[in-house]
């Protein structure tokens, strides 16, 4: 177990400098010229050449990306101005649009991602696995006819209809919710509560759907199987069949698509966020399109990239806990 | 108590389906004693793993209907309730499976499947649950058993794992086993090994077995009773020494001269039965094997056709489901014990 670890995580560094190259050659590809997004309305070639010299845009690719690489290790200096620019390891890169390191920025807005991330993972897992299971018992009959036919509609709803019908319905017309406001939890946990339980649910919605179709296959074909006739042959309660021999066998398909959607969702949750101005990274990430900002972008899909590498490296070992045949094989 | 182990009478199974209800078992009726072995022996849906399911209450009583009796010991098991029965499965009777390799849980240690069936059963602590398994599955002959019973399924071999298997079922010494196509995913040396090992274990434990096949190789070596099963009915039944020295059906008869025999000198080519395993939704109306039967003819007026057989007793013990008189059963199967002898000179 300890080397398959081991070897996981070296893979895993290897993937993130990986990540770090594509990430930069493809923006460095980019035909936007980052000099003048930075430099302001009054723009004189002066500025523009200063720009130029203080991004390190003069310097050759290969110089760039060394310069990139050694800012997340050892931090890294922008030179010229009035005075020069210090961001300090580890450094993602520096927004002069917001005059702000781009890891601040993103650290700012990391709390409210997670929190949305978190809430809704867990409601839509433990929603989707538990209407997928009851569904698969209940095969066939009007049960399960109507949670597939409801998840149906779950899943091809967008999330902007779904956030927007809410937002009209239960914060406008019937006025159950305020508007939402983002706080942190610590600060105003009822308000907080109140902010982000719509959040939650759209974002549960649209994923538990998936996951009730994904939970109910697995469990059918689980069912199927020899070793739950095994099971049952032995007298074992039929609670134990199911929640034990069924649904550990039929788990590891789920493990995989909840460690990847986890993943994205920490990398910002842009609809859901912008609908209910959520100050997360999606809308960060966003807002950095509209109001151009390179690094800022820089930033959010390296840092999107590494939760997915993350995540794809806890699955591997939830994997391996999970099916001794990986540990062993 | 006195009285067979096992006493099942006119079980019926139906399975309705949208193309119509499928008859997999239609009014079997046998016994089986302790300490004995009864084989159950067909075709591929010939109704025999179906019949054993119903017995052990593992088919779901929604999707099938289920009806007869199967009394264990004396106590009804088709009408008792379903968790009533279930303390009954792994305890009184157990069951072991075709398939090894998938018949055990891939995720857990052999050890925590066998201490969960002991701890299922009996009020013991997990230490004495796992001596027991221990114990057992050095029974079943497996070396160093108290490193094994730490192995996961798949590090063990396809006979090692029917041995788990076994050792599972028997954990809780069952007084009824039914072991349906134990050996047939095995190599054949194997194979004489578990009959050898489940035969052992019955001597000692005095259990009744069920042995449900479709390899009359293997029921010559262990059974004291066999019943032949075609389309959902019993079609003969006897001793072993009636089914294989004096049998009356011409479906046995088919059976019997379409074994592969290590000791003909003369390589013929197998003798199959004509056709094909009727349809269980469209039963034929008589006799469920006269499509396939040479010998419809002999019967006059085509009764094989249009009337059910009832099951004669021609000899004390043996019953036979067949028109044919029985002087005629008697003269053709003495014509093909023959032949195949002949083969076999």
């Amino acid at each position: 177990m300890t080397v398959f670890i081991i070897r996981r995580v070296l893979l895993m560094l290897l993937m993130l400098f990986l990540l770090c190259l594509a990430v930069f050659v493809l923006f460095s590809l980019l035909p936007a010229d980052v000099a003048r997004l930075t430099c302001g309305k009054i723009c004189t070639d002066e500025t523009l050449q200063l720009n130029r010299i203080r991004l390190g845009l003069d310097k050759s690719v290969v110089e760039q990306f060394y310069i990139f690489v050694k800012g997340l290790f050892f931090g890294r200096v922008y030179p010229g101005g009035a005075k020069d620019i210090i961001c300090d390891a580890p450094c993602l890169g520096y927004s002069f649009t917001r005059n702000e390191p781009v890891l601040k920025l993103i650290l700012e807005r990391l709390p409210a991602t997670i929190f949305l991330a978190m809430g809704a993972f867990v409601l839509f897992l433990v929603a989707g696995v538990s209407l997928g299971v009851y569904s698969a018992l209940r095969r066939g009959r009007w049960q399960d006819k109507t949670v597939m036919g409801v998840s149906l509609i779950g899943y091809s709803l967008p999330a902007f209809f779904i956030g927007l019908v809410f937002i009209f319905f239960i914060i406008i017309r019937w006025q159950i919710l305020p508007f939402p406001s983002y706080v942190a939890p610590w600060e105003d946990p009822g308000q907080f509560l109140q902010t982000m339980i719509l959040p939650w649910i759209v974002l549960s919605i649209l994923y538990a759907a998936f996951y009730t179709r994904l939970a109910r296959s697995q469990m059918l074909e689980t069912l199927g199987e020899d070793f739950i006739r095994t099971a049952r042959a032995k007298g074992l309660r039929e609670r134990t069949v199911i929640g034990k021999h069924a649904l550990r066998a039929g788990l590891t398909p789920i493990v995989t698509a909840a460690g990847l959607d986890l993943a994205g969702l920490l990398g910002g949750a842009i609809i859901t966020e912008s609908i209910f101005s959520l100050p997360g990274i999606g809308a960060l990430a966003v807002s950095s399109v509209t109001n151009p900002d390179q690094a800022v972008l820089v930033g959010v899909t390296l840092l999107t990239a590494t939760f997915v590498i993350f995540a794809n490296l806890i699955v591997d070992i939830l994997y391996a806990a999970i099916d001794p045949r990986v540990r062993l094989s | 108590m006195s009285g067979p182990m096992l006493d099942v009478r006119d079980l019926r199974v139906e399975f309705p389906t949208e193309d119509g209800i499928v008859h997999a078992v239609d009014g079997v009726s046998f016994t089986v004693e302790r300490g004995k072995t009864l084989a159950i022996v067909g075709e591929s849906g010939s109704g025999k793993s179906v019949t054993s399911q119903a017995i052990m209450g593992l088919l779901n009583r929604q999707s099938a209907n289920i009806s007869g009796q199967a009394l264990l010991d004396g106590v009804d098991l088709i009408s008792m309730d379903d968790d009533e029965v279930r303390t009954r499965r792994g305890s009184t009777m157990a069951m072991i499976f075709q398939d090894p390799m998938s018949s055990l849980h891939p995720y857990y240690r052999v050890g925590d499947q066998i201490i969960e069936a002991v701890r299922v059963h009996q009020q013991v602590s997990k230490v004495q649950a796992r001596a027991q398994a221990i114990d057992m599955l050095a029974k079943v002959g497996i070396p160093s058993p108290e490193r094994r019973v730490d192995d996961y399924p798949h590090q063990l071999s396809g006979g090692m794992r029917q041995r788990v298997m076994i050792a599972m079922a028997l954990v809780n010494s069952p007084e009824l086993l039914i072991a349906d196509e134990p050996t047939t995913a095995l190599d054949v040396t194997v194979q004489a090994q578990i009959l050898e090992l489940i035969q052992r274990l019955q001597e000692e434990t005095n259990t009744a077995v069920i042995l449900i096949t479709h390899d009359l190789g293997i029921v010559a070596d262990v059974a004291d009773e066999v019943m032949v099963m075609y389309g959902g009915r019993a079609v003969e039944k006897g001793s072993l020494d009636d089914i294989y020295y004096r049998p009356q059906m011409p479906y046995t008869l088919g059976l019997l001269s379409s074994i592969p025999r290590m000791d003909q000198v003369i390589v013929d080519r197998l003798d199959p039965i004509p056709g094909n395993p009727p349809s269980l939704i469209n039963l034929p109306q008589g006799c469920v094997f006269s499509p396939r039967c040479t010998y419809r003819d002999l019967v006059p007026d085509g009764r094989c056709g249009t009337e059910r057989p009832s099951m004669d007793e021609p000899e004390p013990g043996h019953f036979v489901r067949c028109h044919l008189t029985q002087p005629q059963r008697v003269e053709i199967s003495g014509r093909i014990l023959a032949e195949l002898s002949g083969d076999r000179a």
